[in-house]
């Protein structure tokens, strides 16, 4: 139920959530649970990346917790968090009155755009470690990027059929918009109808980003990272070889089985320790490259074998 | 005479693409129309163009093609006839130009007799034409990003096409691009009219039924509208300017389809900040104007320009959420401010080394090294020169330069590198000769550009560009063609205006050899800098080729002199004696070049010279020599060129009486040895052979 917040109504933190699963629920999306392995955005979960791959129609929307550990503030920056929160729609093929159905969701939200400024501006966005990019927009309302609106053109290095839409909403800002409130501590994240009490969004989350800082910038063990790293890295690449001969796999239920979605676990896991020696100032810029590019040999690999196992079960993956 | 509009609607376009696009399209409508000869005499075009279309309008086209009459020519009569009857050649020029062969007709010609027709086109609809023609044209439409998004792929353009208007008068053309059909309905504003769809009646009435929608098509009416309402608006606060900003101007005008104009506040606590913070925050990352006070210092407000005419409440909403955003992201730039003064720059300098400037080249610790010592030389030279440095300015300006790249706020704002550099070095108390080196370090960016306000902001710049251009030539990274990732050319067309401008003492193979590791990498860098200084004198200074290219003959190496050199050229070449000297050089130094390929020798030997006009050539041009030379160390050159023109009598006495190819090969070299000297002699301002003169 809205809440009053500076004067007007506004939706909690959780409601936030509910009105947009409920929105992208109607318009045939199925709904996801986030992800549980570490992400630094909706787009990495398999459920976008993987699936945006190869010609099978998907609707899916999710809300992803996004781990940064770089944009870590121990819980003292009012905009910055280590972890924040996206929630993600993928549509393959998008509709084509996407961009309206998009301002329906902000209408849902309880936005009046006759009252707000909503421009579209050029964003596009890359990931060149996943050898995905897209064309697309920030969606600025009053001057405050509240979206990403992507057309994605390609994924692990491969063109996509059908071409893919994506929405992206941050609802840590979105919220603090509707509630009008300063410090994302402030969010009011949910009230109890019968006695009015608030839970705010610092009492959920500020020891998570306190604890989660001091890991990331003070107490993580960089020479165990690194081995995290390496034997990750070695794991992943090791299937992903394997994979190479998985056409010659006996049957269709052991093509079905080769854990394609395994090693992309395995590559995941890198990406994050890579994010965490990023925080603990253990990569230089030299070494960053290098990295980097282990990371997108590994990420374009699975992307290509879970292309080429689509095509050898014939897309009954979904 | 009719009018046609054609309107192709979009998602909404990249704000930096629109303004091309739109003349891009003009030109191919209107090229297409005049190339199937569907303009009137005195026909005329105007364009539009929002975030959501592209529009053209053109008024006096034909309805029809005019019908056109071709002759054809066919084969030869002996080729179409055999014994009288036609033969198959025949047949099919027949068949070709739409008749029977007794219709066809004798053309004869100079090269003998032909079969020949007469064919009548009738005019096409101007309607078919462009159906057929348009859809082409939009294909060709460059975009500097595009994308697919139907099945298949069969069209790449910026953005899903989601409607197009073609109308000739009130009939509907029926274009198709992209999969969708042109009709007569267009949209308006997307929050003010709504999705639904409105109806064109014919071009004319473009325009008035757009701005009914809320949409004002007009970018010049547009960016008008944008501007006025800026300067209405900040009128409302007393004394206030709002900050010229061409650019800005553009963008915003690029993002509305009716734009709309608010002030907004910040709190004073702000200002403690340094105006070039919150001016980049403003502008490059929420697209504000800057609002400053009578005396240029930067007010606590802003100006945001809408996309929409929101009602009162609308707008005290708009309002505070932009100014919410701004406080956050100052709030974020005074964090970092605060944060980064933890750590002076002085012990940062060690952590440069974590700091890739080029992989083969090392970290910015290593590149900071060898820009100081590159920079202690040039202040060395220049203070023998009677330019004074502040030497030890210098080298702790270039020690500290890039420090300021391991700073929050650069993170934060890369386009601040150097400019924060500065200002915290002001801040933490160094001298300011050293925080205008370090602030001034990456000017001039362009030809456009200051260049640095000190002498030690000169050096500094010069120095970093050298090594940077020294260090990518030696590794074989040389700009090629069009391309140039590292931006090596505007670097080096910065060193060519710094010296140039600030008329520095110091020459560019000094500056090549300082920078470049290798011989060989300051020659092929000293080639680079020539050609550099040959852009810089004909594009940027405007001087003539032929005189660029006199001036450079006689060497490039002195940037200030090539300046003076080839103003001193400019001014004199219109003398009539000049010109009659430089021709007779031009003749010399052709008879040279012809001499010396049939491998003739040339000698100084004025003793064998036997013609009265020679021998008063040789004494003449000796005397005169010696006198020009002097001038010339003088920087005279003005004087220097006046005196060689006066050596004109004499050498045209000289051509006029006698021939330097005598049979006698010793007299033959001497007259070739009298010619390579006069050349020498007088071509150290400028090669006036190279110079073209008007017959």
């Amino acid at each position: 139920m809205p809440f009053v917040a500076n004067g007007k109504e506004a939706l909690t933190f959780q409601e936030l959530l509910f009105r947009l699963q409920s929105f992208w629920a109607e318009r045939g999306c199925v709904l996801q649970q986030p992800y549980d392995v570490e992400v630094g955005a909706g787009t990495m979960s398999p459920d976008t990346f993987l699936r945006v791959l190869g010609p099978k129609p998907v609707r899916i929307a999710y809300a992803q917790p996004s781990r940064r550990p770089a944009d870590g503030r121990y819980g003292e920056n009012p905009n910055r968090l280590y972890k924040h929160t996206q929630f993600q729609v993928i549509l393959k093929p998008p509709p084509a009155d996407v961009q309206e159905v998009y301002l329906d969701s902000l209408r849902a939200i309880g936005i009046d755009l006759k009252k707000h400024d909503l421009k579209f501006e050029e964003d596009n966005w890359e990931w060149p470690v996943g050898g995905a990019w897209g064309v697309g927009w920030q969606m600025m309302l009053d001057g405050q990027e509240i979206t990403q609106f992507t057309y994605f053109q390609q994924c692990g290095g491969m063109d996509l059929e059908p071409m893919c839409g994506e929405i992206t909403y941050g609802l840590e800002r979105i919220a603090q918009f509707l509630q009008g409130v300063d410090s994302i501590y402030d969010i009011v994240w949910a009230v109890e109808p019968d006695t009015g009490k608030k839970t705010t969004y610092g009492e959920i989350r500020l020891y998570e980003e306190e604890q989660l800082s001091a890991f990331s910038f003070d107490y993580a063990d960089v020479s165990k990272l690194w081995e995290h790293l390496n034997a990750y890295e070695a794991e992943c690449l090791a299937l992903l070889d394997r994979a190479k001969s998985m056409d010659k796999l006996e049957t269709e239920k052991d093509k079905r089985r080769f854990p394609v979605l395994g090693a992309y676990e395995l590559a995941l896991k890198c990406s994050h320790a890579f994010n965490l020696l990023d925080a603990r100032g253990a990569i230089s810029v030299t070494e960053r490259v290098g990295v980097m590019a282990r990371i997108r040999a590994l990420v374009v690999g699975v992307a290509k074998a879970y292309a080429q196992q689509q095509e050898l079960v014939g897309a009954t993956v979904s | 005479m009719a009018d046609f509009l054609f309107e192709i609607g979009l998602e909404e376009v990249p704000a930096r693409m629109i303004a091309s696009a739109e003349a891009e399209l003009t030109k191919r409508v209107n090229d297409l129309l005049g190339r199937e000869r569907l303009l009137e005499e005195g026909s005329s075009v105007t364009s539009y163009s929002t975030p959501r279309r592209l529009a053209v309008v053109v008024s006096g086209v034909l309805r029809q093609q005019p019908d056109a009459v071709e002759e054809l020519l066919g084969p030869s009569l002996k080729v179409a006839f055999k014994d009288g009857q036609p033969t198959a050649a025949a047949e099919a020029f027949a068949k070709k130009a739409g008749v029977s062969v007794t219709d066809l007709s004798t053309v004869t010609n100079a090269k003998g007799e032909y079969l020949g027709a007469t064919v009548k086109r009738a005019g096409k609809s101007a309607s078919d034409v462009i159906a057929a023609e348009l859809p082409k044209e939009i294909a060709g439409i460059y975009w500097a990003k595009n994308m697919f998004w139907r099945a298949g792929k069969p069209e790449r353009f910026v953005r899903p096409v989601k409607w197009m208007v073609a109308l000739l008068d009130e009939a509907v053309v029926p274009v198709e691009f992209a999969g969708v059909t042109a009709g007569n309905t267009t949209r308006g504003h997307r929050i003010l009219h709504g999705s639904g769809t409105i109806t064109i009646a014919k071009p004319v009435e473009y325009v008035a039924a757009l701005e009914k929608a809320f949409v004002i098509a007009d970018v010049a009416v547009r960016r008008q509208k944008i501007r006025k309402d800026l300067d209405k608006v900040t009128r409302t606060v007393a004394g206030a300017r709002w900050r010229e900003d061409e650019e800005l101007v553009e963008t915003v005008t690029h993002l509305t389809e009716w734009p709309y104009v608010i002030l907004g506040g910040f709190e004073q606590e702000y200002l403690e900040l340094p105006e070039e913070v919150l001016v980049t925050v403003m502008r490059d990352h929420q697209k504000y104007f800057a609002v400053e006070d009578a005396g240029h210092k930067l007010a606590a407000h802003f100006l945001a320009v809408l996309n929409i005419e929101p009602d009162a409440e609308g707008l005290e909403i708009i309002r505070t959420g932009n100014e919410r955003v701004l406080r956050a992201r100052f709030n974020d730039a005074r964090f970092f401010w605060e944060f980064d003064q933890k750590t002076p720059l002085v012990d940062r300098v060690e952590s440069l080394k974590n700091v890739t400037f080029q992989k083969e080249l090392g970290s910015y610790f290593a590149k900071a090294e060898r820009v100081r010592k590159v920079a202690s030389s040039l202040a060395r030279l220049s203070d023998e020169r009677k330019t004074a440095v502040d030497a030890a300015a210098l080298e702790e300006a270039a020690t500290i330069a890039k420090t300021d790249l391991t700073s929050e706020l650069v993170k934060e704002f890369t386009e601040l590198q150097g400019i924060v550099g500065g200002l915290y070095a002001r801040a933490q108390g160094l001298s300011e000769t050293v925080a205008l080196a370090v602030y001034d370090q990456y000017l001039p960016a362009s030809m456009e550009d200051a260049i640095p306000r000190t002498v030690e902001g000169l050096l500094l710049s010069i120095a970093d560009k050298a090594d940077t251009i020294g260090g990518m030539f030696g590794l074989g990274l040389e700009p090629t063609g069009s391309k140039d990732p590292f931006g090596l050319r505007r670097a080096a067309n910065g060193i060519v205006k710094m010296l140039a401008e600030a008329k520095l003492p110091v020459l560019l193979s000094e500056i090549a050899g300082l920078g470049s590791e290798h011989a060989a990498t300051a020659t092929k860098v000293e080639g680079f800098f020539a050609e550099r200084v040959e852009f810089y004198l004909k594009d940027v200074k405007g001087y003539a080729y032929d005189v660029v290219k006199a001036v450079l003959a006689a060497g490039a190496d002195d940037v200030p002199d090539a300046v003076a050199r080839a103003q001193a050229v400019t001014d004199v070449r219109g003398s009539e004696d000049f010109a009659a000297v430089s021709a007779a050089f031009k003749r010399m130094r052709n008879i040279l070049t012809q001499a010396r390929e049939k491998g003739e020798a040339a000698a100084w030997t004025p003793d064998f010279l036997v013609e009265p006009a020679e021998r008063t050539l040789a004494e003449e041009s000796g005397r005169l020599a010696a006198w020009v030379e002097g001038q010339r160390r003088e920087k005279h050159y003005v004087e220097a060129l006046q005196s060689i023109a006066t050596l004109r009598p004499h050498v045209d006495d000289f051509f006029e009486k006698v021939m330097v190819m005598a049979p006698e090969e010793k007299l033959r070299a001497a007259r070739l040895g009298l010619l390579n000297r006069v050349l020498q002699d007088f071509s150290r301002v400028a090669d006036f052979s190279e110079i073209v003169v008007s017959s």
